[in-house]
């Protein structure tokens, strides 16, 4: 075959995949989000964003996306360094670090309900050591600082291990001359990790950080679990617009909207940590 | 190839033409009621036993109707039977379910043979089982009923100052209301709140009856347990004592009463300044006009409004029959609890029974929302009354115009759209 239709014929079946797929859906998905039933109409964009919850859904979205990101990030990066440099039992560590991530969301978020939950685990270790009398209610809507924190906890454990994988392969690819060589010139490992692991990386942050970001605006489950109605984020309103009210139109606007925030975001990443032209590693 | 293998296959083939035909020859049973485990075996072994080949399936209510949905704009399907609430049923269009008027059952009340038309003049679908709301407590809270307090007998004031007596007695609120993502909080404003103080559910929506009934509501919410918001079927937190008395769906009360009928009682709702009200929970079993095999869906109805299917499904369910037939004594301890509570409930002599919201199609589930609002605006935002109750009253009007929703009881008929006054 010839070599220059090689690599088009190879991807042909994935992109067949996507478009049946994806773009496919995503064409009706966006027609219905214009339309409710006579021509192009903003009507469902009006009713979506007029509804008085939305501007509080668009906030806890965001507010937990900046608050869970930035710390999965740190742990993430110090998880990867640490694996990076163990001699044994490396696979046997990573392999207990990602085991969150075989787990469903909706499990994850019942698990940490199982731990803050009135007679959950956290409130009879309390309950047990004397630090309170009786079981406390953790979760309730006079404290919704504790209900944010816990949806946090919960995301953390849950979704920075997909980060850790990211990165780990990422610096496996740094070669290993140039630590060598900082080391010949007496940097310190801080210093040889801001100045050597961190740039080298970037295509990796790239990665990661967009992967984990769009997750971030798609968080539901945990949310639904922990915060049941306390905490309405995004995904949870679209979910109530497509099988409460029924309305799809509504629902579909709602997901172009959470989409228009996660390419926003996509492309500021993207262009935040792009390498710069002709270096390479 | 071997004679082995030819004879292998040969097998293997007549047995996928079984299993073929076997499952062609099935009826499926598309439902959203008796979704736990335990009730749908139920239902399979015991009520749907002599009904031949049906293949029961209970979903949630989203996967319920995107299937349901697909078979409709394809044209052609697989469900046979089709089984879900009154809720469900109205935001279907009616074209989309084959007239049953012909089939010759229908329930014992005329209410809900007219609820069933769907706005036609035709059942759409069959009432099949009912359900009510109830309150429920544990026997030791009993002890905390104001003086001079009947159980059967309670006004709203007398609830508030039960549940603050108990709040005291127990260090921390002890009334739980389902106000959890799946609960049925809704029901509880527009069936037992606003009738019994409004005398109305529409029309009355933002009087100065409703000011106070939602005052009153915020009165028995400081003496709610808070994490109430987590909670959607009352019998959990009866069972685990996280809350004394609770109001809640007959049929999600039925397990603390099955496990421990000796610690719990089920009681009417309480009474307000007009009247005790209260409002049934309606199913119904109807056939899609996609149904494969419409003899076999059309019998299947038929056979669910038998009296024995009806006390089969009551014990399997814990929904009660819609025929008139007479229950036997053996019953499971939680639907001979409900059974009295409602009994006494609709028999009290300020009984105030409301309907279900009719004529509202598809826009049943923004109806739901106007309340669950309010009561987060007022009751967990803490906001205005009646700043919030003009804001909403706004929402309602429109649903009401769009879909020229006639008043239903207790509110007053009126002529064409149910006004919001």
């Amino acid at each position: 075959m010839n070599a220059r239709l090689l690599p088009y014929v190879l991807i042909l079946p994935v992109t067949l995949f996507l478009c049946l797929f994806f773009l496919y859906p995503f064409v009706l998905v966006s027609k219905q989000a214009f339309s409710t039933g006579a021509g192009f109409t903003l009507d469902n964009f009006r009713e979506v964003t007029g509804y008085w919850k939305f501007p509080i859904t668009m906030r806890n979205t965001l507010l937990l996306a900046a608050a869970v990101v930035p710390i999965q990030l740190a742990l993430a990066l110090l998880m990867a360094t640490m694996v990076n440099r163990m001699k044994k039992g490396r696979d046997l560590v990573l392999y207990v670090w990602t085991i969150p991530l075989g787990i469903s969301d909706l499990a994850a978020g019942i698990i940490w309900l199982a731990i803050f939950e009135q007679s959950g685990f956290l409130n009879s270790m309390m309950n047990g050591l004397g630090i309170v009398d009786k079981p406390v209610n953790l979760l309730t809507f006079q404290n919704p600082g504790i209900v944010f924190l816990a949806i946090m906890l919960a995301e953390i454990w849950r979704a920075t291990a997909i980060m850790l994988v990211i990165l780990v392969a990422g610096i496996g690819l740094i070669p290993k001359e140039y630590y060598e060589a900082a080391e010949v010139f007496g940097a310190s490992p801080w210093k040889r990790f801001l100045r050597i692991t961190l740039p080298l990386l970037r295509p990796s942050l790239q990665t990661a950080l967009v992967l984990r970001v769009i997750l971030a605006f798609e968080i539901f489950a945990v949310v639904a679990a922990l915060g049941g109605t306390l905490f309405p984020v995004l995904m949870g309103e679209t979910y109530a617009y497509q099988f409460d009210l029924l309305n799809s139109g509504a629902a579909a606007a709602l997901a172009l909207i959470i989409l228009a925030i996660s390419i926003a975001f996509t492309l500021i990443i993207l262009r935040v940590l792009r390498v710069p032209k002709g270096a390479t590693i | 190839m071997t004679l082995n293998s030819r004879i292998l296959g040969a097998a293997s083939g007549v047995a996928i033409a079984c299993t073929a035909f076997a499952a062609q020859a099935e009826v499926l049973f598309w439902s959203t009621q008796a979704k736990p485990v335990e009730e749908a075996q139920a239902m399979r072994e015991q009520v749907l036993a002599g009904a031949g080949a049906v293949d029961y399936q209970p979903n949630d209510g989203g996967p319920w109707l995107t299937r349901l949905q697909a078979e409709l704009q394809s044209g052609s399907g697989s469900i046979g039977v089709l089984g879900a609430l009154h809720g469900d049923f109205s935001a279907m269009n009616p074209d989309d379910l084959v007239d049953l008027g012909d089939l010759g059952v229908m329930s014992a009340s005329e209410t809900f043979n007219d609820l069933a038309k769907l706005g036609t003049d035709s059942l759409q679908y069959v009432p099949w089982m009912q359900a009510s709301y109830i309150m429920a407590a544990s026997k030791d809270a009993l002890q905390y009923l104001p003086e001079g307090a009947d159980v059967d007998a309670l006004t709203y004031d007398q609830l508030i100052e039960w549940a603050a007596n108990a709040h005291e007695a127990a260090g921390e609120p002890k009334f739980g209301f389902p106000a959890g993502p799946k609960g049925l909080k809704h029901r509880f404003f527009q069936g037992y709140l606003y009738p019994s103080f409004t005398n109305g559910v529409v029309r009355t929506f933002a009087s100065d009856e409703a000011v106070t009934a939602w005052e009153k509501m915020r009165e028995l919410w400081a003496h709610t347990n808070p994490a109430s918001t987590n909670f959607s079927f009352m019998q959990e937190q009866l069972l685990s004592g996280d809350a004394w008395i609770v109001f809640d769906h007959t049929s999600r009360l039925a397990q603390a009463f099955n496990e421990r009928p000796d610690d719990f009682v089920a009681f009417p709702a309480p009474a307000g300044p007009t009247g005790r009200g209260f409002m049934p929970v309606l199913a119904g079993v109807a056939i899609p006009r996609t149904a494969p095999d419409m003899d076999a869906a059309r019998a299947l109805v038929a056979h669910m409004l038998k009296p024995e299917t009806q006390i089969a499904t009551l014990r399997a369910t814990n929904f009660f029959p819609v025929v008139d037939v007479a229950l036997p004594d053996d019953l499971p301890p939680a639907v001979q609890a409900a059974g009295d509570a409602v009994a006494k409930m609709s028999a009290s002599a300020d009984a105030n029974p409301g309907l279900l919201p009719a004529g509202l199609g598809d826009k049943g589930g923004d109806f739901n929302r106007v309340f669950v609002d309010s009561f987060e605006r007022i009751v967990l935002g803490g906001q205005d009354i009646r700043a919030v109750l003009d804001d909403q009253k706004g929402q309602l009007a429109s649903i009401m115009e769009e879909t020229g929703a006639p008043c239903w009881a207790p509110d007053a008929p009126s002529d064409g759209a149910c006004p919001v006054e």
